[in-house]
């Protein structure tokens, strides 16, 4: 093995290891800010509704609601819904807390992105289990990082 | 500069669950862009809300920059009695915004 091979070799993992990604955060972030909220938990799919259009013009202002299936009783109830993105700068989009007074499980709020990306909501319910579903959606103009000029 | 607007059904019957809708004008800015020299501007957003319905927290929401500017937030309730629904934001550079609304329920 000549060392100028092993050189070569270590010089492009430098390069892969170190390429820029401060800008925008990526799906590993966003797993670690899942489990910050999930802990060890085990995140099964289905009972969430996220409602996002496929295909938006604007990222800046998009629409966005999201229902649990529960029958929202003092004993079955909703405790908090989250939402995920994989590519803003910030994997978190919002964090909601709920409770049986709410009587559905349904919030709706108005988000950025800021590329074409899949969004995942998360519902946490009385009993601790935690439900999730994903969304993709097609961004044509980014926000959150754009220039003012 | 800041104002809200809080969509309360003035009356509803005893059980009945009700939609609430606030609105509030905010730049929300996401700390994340730059002005025209190139330098990065500070983050200036909402990152609290609350929601009490006669001293009772009904619901409440962490704010996070991928909330669009004027942040709308939409959320229901059981109507049980007659009083109060209190709105509380907060957020960066000590801002602070309340507003309420009240409901009579048969």
């Amino acid at each position: 093995m000549s060392t100028r091979r092993q050189f070569l070799v270590a010089a492009g993992a430098l390069v892969i290891v170190s390429r820029p990604s401060a800008s925008n955060a990526t799906p590993a972030m966003m797993q670690e800010a899942v489990r910050k909220v999930v802990g060890d938990a085990q995140i099964r799919k289905g009972k969430v509704t996220l409602d996002l259009p496929p295909l938006i013009d604007n990222g800046n202002v998009i629409a966005m609601s999201v229902s649990v299936d529960s029958p929202m009783t003092p004993t079955d109830y909703v405790k908090a819904i989250h939402v995920f993105n994989e590519k803003n700068p910030q994997p978190n989009i919002i964090s909601v807390t709920l409770g049986p007074r709410a009587g559905r499980a349904m919030i709706s709020t108005r988000i950025r992105l800021a590329d074409s990306q899949t969004v995942t909501a998360i519902a946490q319910l009385s009993d601790g289990s935690f439900w999730q579903t994903s969304r993709d959606i097609i961004v044509t103009v980014a926000a959150c990082t754009e220039e003012i000029s | 500069m800041a104002r809200a607007v809080v969509t309360v059904p003035p009356k509803a019957k005893r059980g009945e669950i009700i939609e609430i809708r606030t609105l509030i004008a905010h730049r929300m800015e996401t700390g994340f862009r730059h002005d025209s020299y190139g330098r990065p501007l500070a983050r200036d957003i909402v990152t609290r809300f609350v929601c009490t319905y006669n001293g009772a927290e009904i619901c409440s929401a962490n704010l996070f920059p991928a909330i669009s500017a004027n942040p709308l937030f939409t959320f229901t309730t059981v109507a049980t009695e007659s009083g109060t629904l209190a709105f509380k934001w907060t957020g960066d550079n000590d801002f602070t915004l309340d507003a309420t609304a009240s409901i009579v329920v048969e």
